[in-house]
Order: C-alpha cells, then structure tokens, then sequence
C-alpha cells in the first residue's frame, strides 16, 4: 500500500525520477501473470496529432471511438480527453462545470498542481513490472480526472485513448481524484483503428476516491487480433465512499492481463467489479479484480461473465482478502465456452485475515445448456437465434444496476459485437 | 380431419424405451386430456411431439396438419402451429419472459396492447415480463409464465403439461378460464393429474398411459372418476385385457 516516494520536477518537459534507477532494475522482470512479452518487438516512433475537436477528427477515428461508448458531439458528456498515439488532441469540459471539474492530460496535471506528485505512483508500484516500468520511462500521457468537493456530476465524463499506427507501444498514465462527496461517471474508451492489427498498450491508473465519493468508471475495450494489453489499476476508497467499475472486452485482442485492486480503506467503503468479456479468435486474455477490505463496514462484489469461442483462452480471476472483522465480499464468476477448442479456468480465491469477515464465491463455467435452446426454439426461434439469445443473455448489463442512459449504450455496444461474433 | 395423428409411435431416451405403440388421434377443433401415473410417458409425448431429439422415435410416424413432422425440428414444428406450456421450464439468465412474448406478438404498435390484456386475463404482473426466464419464479408464476407465452404465440395446437399443479385455488380459476377461453377456439392435449382443472376446460376426450402404452380412450369425466375412484391399478388392469377396453362409456 505505501506507494513509492518520488519527486517529480518537470524541467524543460524532463521528468526526474528519484526511483528511475529502482525502474530500471525491472525494465525486463516479466509480469507475474499473462504471456511475456519482448517490449522491443514494438514501436515508440509516432507522428504527432496536432489538437483538433473532437467532431472534426477523421471519421474512421470518430466511428471506431463510438463502438467503445465515446461520442465525438459529446452530446450527453460532461467533458472530454482524447489522446491519438503519444499526443493529446483534445481536452476539455463544458463551461458550466469549469471550476467544478479538471480535466486535463497527467502532463499538464504535473504542470498545473505542485501536489498532483502525491498522487503519482503511490498505488501501483513503478517496479511492479517491466509494463510498469515502461510507463514509468516512456509515458505518453494519459488523463487526469478531479471532481472538487461536492460537485455532484450526473452525465458522464469520458475519456478516449486511441492507437492509430500499427506496431504501437502506447503507455498511459491515469489518475482520477473525487475530492470528498464528489459524484461522478467516467467513460474511458480504449480504441485501435482498424489497420492496427500489432501493438502494446499500458495503462496504469490510480484513483482516489475521498469520504462519501461516488464514482462510476466504465471502461470499454476494443483491442485487435494482434495487439497486447497490460492495464495496471489500483483505486483508494475511504470513507462511506462508493466505487462501481464496469469493464467490457468483446473484440479479440492477442493477449490481456490485467488484475486491478481496490482497497476499501474506509468505514463503510464499497466497491463493485462488474465484467463482461468475449473472447474470440485466439485471444488470450487473464483477467479478474482485488478487493480489499481494510475499513469496518466495507463492502465488495466482483461479478464476471466470460465468454470463449473459437481458440481463445480465458483465465478469470478473483481475490477477495478481508482484513477487518466487520467486512463483508461476494465474488461470482461465470464462464461460457462456446467452442470445444476454447479455454475458461475461473480461480476464484478469498483470504481472510482476522475472524468475522464473511468471504464467498460461487463460479460456474460450462457450455450453453441445450435444454435452453430447445425451449427457445420451442418459443419459434431458430437454432441459432436461440443460442444468439442465450449468449446475449449472458451478457446481460441490466444486473449491474447502471443508470438507465449507460445501461442503454453498454448493451447496445454488446448486441452489436454478439450479432458481429456469432 | 385430424389435425394430430399418432401411429404406433414407440420412443427411447438413452436405450430406454419410454413410450410403445401410441397411437393418438385429435382431430381439428377437440382439445383432449391425457391422464396417467407419474413417469408413465405423458411428458414424453409432448416432448416427442414437438421433436425434443432427446426422444428417439424408433418406429411410428406423427403427422400434423396434414404432414408427416416426424423428422423435423423443434422450430418448424412450432411455426407449423404447435405450442407448449412446460411441466418445468429451464430458468434462462438474462433472457426475459418479455424476449419471448415480444417476439410472439411481433406488430411493436399493438404488441403493448395485447401483452397487457394478457397479463391482465391471468392476473399476471407485468414486471414479469422484464424478468429473467423462469428465474426464482415460484411454481405458480412458471405456471402463468407458460401460459402466458402459448396466448401469445396462439398456436393451432396447444400442450398444457399439467398447468393446473401447484396452482391455488383462486389462480386454478384464473389459469382454468383463460385455457378454456383458448382452446374453445383451437385444439389441444392436456395432462392433469387430479384433475382441477377440468372444472374449467371442457374436453372432448380422455386418455390414459401406463407404462408408455394407452391403456384406454373414452369419456374424461368418466375416466378422471374411475381413477379417483380406483386409483391407476384400475387401468393396469385394463391394460392386460388390451383392446377389451380402449373405448370406456362412449
Ligand atoms: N431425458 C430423459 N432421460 C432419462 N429418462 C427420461 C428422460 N425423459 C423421460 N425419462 C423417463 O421416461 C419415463 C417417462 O417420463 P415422463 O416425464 O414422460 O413421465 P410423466 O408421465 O410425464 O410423469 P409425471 O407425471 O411425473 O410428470 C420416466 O421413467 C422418466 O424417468
Ligand atoms: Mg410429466
């Protein structure tokens, strides 16, 4: 939980690292987890998008953006970060919640506050990795998010980091602060343009979320038969304060391994770790959620649906650990395998620490039942509409309990990849 | 004419044969009632009917509507005009009772409509519809969730598999009415056991199976009295003196 102590001075756009030899001792020290990768076999070369509105962007760029939940007129958005490659293209919020809301780049956010460094590499360890260690050494950005005490902010917020060039290394660092009894929804749309098929995309994020905050994070991934994904994610809940990340895969991707943490550090501290993901092709993709439960009252939920189809390789995780006597967690895991050649291995794992933290799982993994396409087809529907069904149904939205507007677009979003997959 | 038509129609299920030598006729317009003993075949028919390929029909043919169906699939067969209320429904998660009504009822303009004269006439809450399939349903609302699905896709044909068991009184009334209703203008086969719900649904004609045989055919009433009466050893009974009495009071 201590974060690394850095000191951070920009000088002449140079960041100085106290920690940037602790860094470099793990520039090759493979992940615990997921396919080792060798970072050389990518690019750190791209051209530089000058800033632009995000309405007068390249179409394709506009159209691929829209299928992971971002919206190019911003209609029904709050504000909005739009990173190309290793550029910032757009960044900003609407008028009336200026002072209410920051919004802006990890760079510009060193810039602008000298405290922003508190914020910096103290959930996730710059040494974790070698995927965090090349963000720490090439960091390309990535949005900073602070909604100021109280401000309660009920459209969303979103944010969008595109890949335009194949063969890309992308490293992105996030951070989001909801300053105390701030409310707010963020969408973050991680987004290859379809020539891309190779590249390696990192993401660290760090989120704060004070007393009584409350911050819906949505993230929407659309990955490429080729291309390498390694988020690194940890969040900070204190106090009565509320975290729900919803996390949505359904395009193949090579390889994905992320395990993000939430530590309910606060009295009555909860979060939730909703996913759903598809995984076609030969995706390899090893995936889960952390909680823990350090503050008297802390609640956590991780609900995870996978599907496998074709080749692809599911590995899904979940580690609820409870370190107060009053907590209380719930890890469900489902998987649905789809074809004889794919993979689904649930690990759900819970540790208690002290006595009276109440840890418990169910996971279920298996093929679609054909007792349930009979009845279906019983009810008029084909063969194959019953099993589109089945599979949709699978990937229902309505149990995570979103606002009717994100819960519209997410399953809009789902039913256009399971009409495209099956 | 018939619109059903069994003939000397024998089914296995894993090696097991589970029906043997049915022959059943309905013809257009009568709705029939099928009794039997718990695991006598009566699920089975239904299931082989509608062409479960669990149910392997080694020998006998069905035709329906003036076709031989016995080789095709669920799904044609059902848009052929068959339904089916089940016994015990699978629960389908994230599937809505509403996908399915809403895909029966098709016209989005009068779709609304008629879905709520629907659940009105079984006294059914609407919220069901937005509900995963049959998922923590209690008895009574799989029962109303079945039927609620056969008003809506209005087959020619209806199989009721025991709709009136573990139903209440005053639901038995509600479901009882609202099949009657139905099958005065189509046909259909029922199971019951106990016979509830023939208080409500006039039928023309009754059947017993024993061990996946019709052991006799003839007048429902008479026939539900017999074996309230004398239980099923009764048509056991009639079952060893085959074809002495396959037409009871008619
Ligand atoms: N899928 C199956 N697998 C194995 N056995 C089966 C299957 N379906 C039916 N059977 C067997 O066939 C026999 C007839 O079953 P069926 O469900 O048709 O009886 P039923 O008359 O409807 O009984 P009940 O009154 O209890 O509903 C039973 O012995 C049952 O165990
Ligand atoms: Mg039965």
């Amino acid at each position: 939980m201590d974060g690394v102590k850095n000191v951070y001075k920009l000088k002449g756009g140079v960041r100085m690292s106290t920690d940037r030899e602790r860094v470099l001792k793990v520039e090759d020290k493979p992940a615990t987890l997921g396919p080792d990768l060798d970072i050389r076999e990518f690019t750190r070369e791209a051209k530089a998008w000058s800033a632009c509105p995000v309405p007068l962007l390249p179409k394709d760029i506009v159209l691929q953006s829209l299928s992971a939940g971002i919206r190019a007129d911003e209609k029904d958005r709050v504000g909005t970060y739009f990173q190309i490659d290793h550029s910032v293209v757009f960044q900003g919020i609407q008028k009336v919640f200026e002072g209410k809301i920051d919004l802006m780049s990890t760079k510009d956010a060193f810039n602008k506050y000298d405290w922003f460094k508190d914020y910096w590499w103290r959930l996730v360890q710059p040494d974790t990795d070698k995927y965090t260690a090349l963000a720490e050494r090439n960091w390309d950005h990535g949005y900073f998010i602070r909604v100021l005490e109280g401000q309660k902010v009920t459209l969303p917020l979103q944010s969008c980091l595109f890949v335009s060039k194949d063969g890309l290394n992308q490293n992105v660092h996030n951070i989001i602060i909801l300053e105390p009894e701030a409310e707010a929804q963020v969408i973050t749309g991680c987004v290859v343009h379809p020539n891309v098929q190779k590249g390696l995309h990192v993401g660290v994020s760090e989120f704060y979320l004070k007393k009584g905050a409350k911050l819906t994070f949505t993230m929407i991934h659309n990955w490429s038969q080729n291309f390498h994904v390694r988020p690194r994610t940890a969040v900070l809940i204190e106090d009565e304060a509320k975290f729900v990340n919803n996390y949505i895969c359904l395009k193949p991707v090579k390889s994905l391994q992320m395990y993000p943490v939430a530590y309910c550090k606060g009295v009555d501290s909860k979060v939730r770790f909703n996913s759903i993901l598809y995984g076609g092709g030969n995706s390899y993709i090893d995936f889960g959620a952390k909680i823990v439960l350090q503050g008297a009252g802390s609640r956590g939920e991780v609900i995870s649906n996978a599907i496998a189809s074709d080749r692809a390789q599911i590995y899904a995780r979940g580690l609820l650990v409870g370190e107060h006597s009053e907590s209380k967690a719930h890890l469900e895991c489902r998987g649905l395998l789809l074809s004889d050649k794919a993979l689904i291995h649930a690990v759900p794992e819970l540790t208690a620490k002290v006595g009276g933290t109440e840890l418990s799982h169910e996971a279920a993994v298996g093929k679609i039942g054909e007792d349930q396409v009979q009845y279906l087809m019983a009810r008029g529907f084909s063969e194959a509409d019953a099993r589109s069904l089945i599979v949709r149904g699978f990937m229902d939205v309505t149990i995570f309990g979103l606002p009717d507007e994100l819960k519209d677009g997410i399953k809009r979003i789902v039913d256009e990849a399971v009409k495209g997959a099956l | 004419m018939n619109l059903l038509e069994i003939e000397d129609l024998s089914v296995e299920v894993d090696g097991k044969r589970i029906l043997d030598g049915v022959d059943l006729e309905i013809p257009e317009g009568e709705s029939h009632v099928l009794f039997g003993p718990n695991g006598s075949g009566k699920t089975s028919i239904l299931m082989t009917i509608l062409g479960f390929p669990d149910y392997k029909v080694v020998s006998g043919r069905i035709r329906f509507d003036g076709v031989d169906i016995t080789n095709m699939s669920i799904d044609e067969r059902v848009k052929r005009g068959m339904g089916i209320a089940f016994q015990r429904p699978p629960a389908i998660r994230g599937v809505k009772l509403g996908d399915i009504v809403h895909n029966f009822l098709k016209s989005d303009a009068e779709a609304m409509k008629k879905e709520a004269e629907l659940c009105d006439a079984l006294k059914f809450e609407k919220e069901f519809l937005s509900r995963d399939l049959n998922r923590g349903f209690s008895g009574g609302e799989m029962k109303k969730s079945e039927i609620l699905q056969v008003l809506a896709q209005k087959p020619k044909f209806a199989m009721l598999d025991e709709p009136d068991s573990g139903v209440d009184i005053e639901n038995l009334a509600i479901i009882g009415k609202v099949i009657n209703n139905f099958l005065k203008e189509s046909s259909g086969l029922l199971i019951t056991h106990v016979g509830y719900i023939l208080r409500y649904v006039e039928v023309d004609k009754g059947h017993v199976l024993i061990k996946g045989e019709i052991a006799c055919s003839g007048e429902p009433i008479k026939i539900l009295d017999q074996i309230l009466k004398e239980g099923y050893g009764w048509c056991e009974k009639c079952l060893q003196i085959k074809g002495w009495c396959k037409n009871v009071n008619r």
